[in-house]
């Protein structure tokens, strides 16, 4: 199989393929990352079948941790499934820090946390930010230190969608970007590799200083969240709260209680950008 | 097995932790790895329970002289009641009969 | 070629794993996992010197382990509530018991699914008390649901609608079309209490990790009379291991019901001279001498230094155990396809066989080789 390694903030991969071009496309993409020498992880993009190696190839998502019936996706789309193979390698099978669903940006040694569902806009928010003064961390998952309550960063490519690929197109020519990946499940797919800093700086954490809960598509508002909806959607945000047992118990109480978080509605990016500034300069 | 006036037995506090946040209070089950929210009068209700032996009449006593109630009130019982039996299917509280301790 | 033996290798003789390379600690890591092995191989290796990138691996697995022992013993215990009501033993069988009993076969392993026995005739009652406590039938089609209740070993699965974990609950050890027939009387009729206090009830967990416990709680005396659970004889214990391993499966995860049947026999021999006499007499009683000596066959060749009597079909089950290369892929495709059709075949008459198949293959189910 073709291979590839990569380290994501503290995490390692070994990455496997039947096919050579996801492989040479990872490679590209994550060309400034270190790479581990006993990784951490394996994820596999296997054929289906003999057949399936080069009829309408297809590749299932296979790994250290796997889930069943999973779908296989066309080898055009062989670096998402590359991609989705290493998140659920870390949503099932990272311990070592409290893991949210979250897109961090960091400033001054504070952490801004974004956190919602597919949609809500965390990912191109972080994205935008990051070119706009803020050290860009993660756009998918954020890890909590599960003793000091610090955000480490997991600065994997930033997956972009839809509208958003031409709006960082935009505002980011000079970055680099992975190839359109059109027809997915989730509609059209870009990968954008984010700035040399979040790079180079995705050893360093930083303290958690507000977290915002943004949903696209409304009208201009803010609302404050009451601890217990917080902590309830957190741990719905968290796909390995419950496997961690006490310490992520611990961990969620006390960034819960240490944390203030806003719930955010905003229609255009500028929006959202001017109301993120304007809670930090009150908040955090 | 008398079952006429029941006693109860919250879990140990060491395998509780305890965390009020607003007017829910988290509390982590370290037996099960369970992470229960509850409401008003539970975490009242375990801390009346102490680690004894308790029955109804005992546990309403203590949180009426807490909270400042009539103690034979027929809700307050039936809540504690109830909520004793929600606490009992989570496993925070068992039960026991007379002549068992 | 790598295959699985690195692995053997290494629960068996933990200091060679001073001399692995770099990529060989991948390989056995990745494979390790594949077989289920992962928790099993960090606790061999505590203590051992290794690689940083290695050691993290293995600290976290300690960590799910013992997190996976945890919610085994609590899910017991819902059970053994559950059933407070009911006269019958309520039999733990395979990782959970191991836990509950604190044996070395519990070490690392991990846990899925619960798995009780009780009384044949007692299974309506059972099943009742189950679906009144929460759990609920995971959805089957009619076809699947007769064959398991009149064919099978056990209910079909349930899943608890709160904490979804699923339940086994079995009345004899091995379906009732295959050829061995294990007397399930005599098993429950042998179970074993567990201690309540320390057992299932009340045991303090140790947490791996940056947050230990204090103090251990004192022991709970138990509240009530009622709810003890059981678990096998020793003897009765290693038969369903071997049993379990070789006449109701394909071999997927043979390496880890190995090394069960490896940790049963060696503590079991240690703290009593006459185990071994006794369990092949036991064995012989439920016709499970092939199978059991088969796993003795195995067992000290692949895990004891300087075993070396095997038979030449012994040879063909340790290429299918070690069918698993450094990437953690399944190979030698025909001999676990061999394999996957000798487990039908034992499980069923070959009439049965050849309907079983044909329904599954037409409702579009193909065996994963």
């Amino acid at each position: 199989m073709h291979e590839f390694r990569v380290s994501v903030g503290p995490a390692s991969f070994r990455l496997l393929s039947d096919w050579q071009k996801p492989i040479a496309q990872m490679r590209a993409l994550y060309a400034s990352y270190p790479e581990p020498e006993i990784p951490d992880f394996t994820v596999r993009l296997e054929a289906v079948s003999l057949l399936r190696r080069f009829l309408r190839p297809s590749g299932a998502i296979e790994g250290d941790y796997m889930l069943p019936d999973a779908a296989p996706l066309p080898v055009e789309q062989g670096l998402l499934a590359l991609e989705m193979g290493m998140n659920l390698q870390m949503a099932l099978g990272w311990r070592r820090h409290l893991i949210l669903h979250a897109s961090a940006v960091e400033r001054d040694g504070r952490v801004l946390v974004m956190t919602g569902l597919s949609g809500s806009g965390k990912s191109t928010l972080s994205a935008m930010l990051g070119l706009d003064g803020w050290r860009f961390m993660g756009d998918e998952f954020v890890l909590i230190d599960l003793v000091s309550g610090a955000a480490v960063p997991y600065p994997r490519l930033i997956s972009l969608k839809n509208l958003a690929i031409a709006e960082m197109q935009r505002v980011a020519p000079s970055a680099q970007f992975g190839p359109v990946m059109a027809g997915t499940p989730k509609g059209d797919i870009r990968h954008m590799v984010p700035s040399p800093e979040a790079v180079t700086r995705m050893a360093e954490p930083g303290i958690p200083a507000l977290l915002l809960f943004p949903s696209f598509g409304y009208s201009a508002a803010v609302r404050e969240l009451q601890l217990s909806e917080t902590f309830v959607r957190l741990t719905q945000a968290s796909p390995n709260y419950v496997a961690l047992g006490e310490p992520g118990f611990t961990a969620l109480a006390r960034f819960v209680k240490t944390v203030p978080a806003r719930a955010i509605d905003y229609e255009t990016g500028a929006e959202a950008i001017a109301m993120v500034e304007q809670l930090w300069d009150t908040l955090a | 097995m008398n079952d006429r006036n029941p006693l109860y037995r919250a879990e140990s506090p060491d395998l509780l932790i305890v965390e009020p946040l607003d007017d829910m209070t988290l509390i982590y089950h370290r037996r099960s790895g369970i992470t229960h929210m509850v409401t008003a009068p539970v975490p009242e209700i375990l801390e009346a329970m102490g680690q004894e032996l308790v029955d109804i009449a005992t546990i309403t006593a203590r949180l009426s002289h807490q909270f400042e109630m009539e103690a034979d009130a027929s809700d307050v019982i039936a809540i504690v009641d109830s909520r004793l039996a929600d606490m009992m299917a989570l496993g925070l509280v068992e039960r026991a009969s007379e002549g068992t301790a | 070629m790598t295959d699985a033996m690195i692995l053997v290798g290494a629960l068996r003789d933990p200091d060679s794993a001073q001399n692995l390379a770099a990529e060989q600690w991948t390989a056995l890591l990745t494979i390790a996992r594949a077989e289920q092995l992962i928790g099993t191989l960090a606790f061999r290796l505590e203590g051992q010197a290794v690689p940083d990138g290695v050691k993290a691996i293995l600290t976290d697995a300690r960590l799910n382990a013992e997190v996976q022992r945890r919610t085994a013993l609590w899910e017991a215990d819902c059970a053994r509530r559950a059933l407070a009501e009911y006269d019958g033993k309520v039999v733990l069988m395979k990782g959970t018991a191991y836990v509950a009993s604190d044996l070395r076969a519990g070490q690392g392993r991990s846990i899925g699914d619960l798995d009780i026995m009780v009384a044949q005739p007692d299974l309506p009652t059972v099943e009742a008390m189950l679906l009144a406590a929460g759990w609920e039938w995971v959805k089957q089609d009619a076809y699947d649901d007769a064959y398991y209740r009149d064919h099978m070993h056990e209910l079909p699965p349930m899943i608890h609608r709160e904490r979804d974990r699923m339940i086994d609950v079995h009345h004899t050890i091995l379906p009732l079309t295959a050829r061995p027939r294990p007397d399930a009387a005599a098993m429950m009729a042998d179970a074993v209490p567990l201690p309540l206090a320390g057992g299932v009830r009340g045991g303090p967990e140790k947490i791996v990790g940056s947050l230990p416990f204090e103090s251990d709680p004192p022991p709970t005396p138990p509240v009530s009379g009622r709810g003890e659970v059981f678990v096998f004889s020793p003897e009765d214990m290693v038969c369903h291991c071997a049993a379990h391993l070789f006449a109701d499966g394909d071999l997927a995860g043979g390496l880890r019901n190995l090394w069960d049947f490896h940790c049963l026999t060696q503590e079991f021999t240690a703290s009593d001279p006459g185990f071994r006499t006794r369990l092949s007499q036991r064995a012989e009683h439920h016709g499970l001498t092939a199978a059991v000596e088969r796993a003795q066959r195995l067992a000290d060749h692949l895990y004891v230094s300087g075993c070396d009597q095997i038979t030449l079909t012994d040879r063909l089950f340790i290429r299918r155990l070690t069918a698993r290369n450094g990437y953690g892929q399944q190979t030698r495709r025909f001999i676990r396809l061999a394999f996957y059709i000798r487990s039908h075949a034992l499980r069923m008459p070959p009439m049965m066989l050849a309907r079983h198949l044909w329904t599954k293959w037409r409702k579009g189910h193909q065996p994963k080789v």
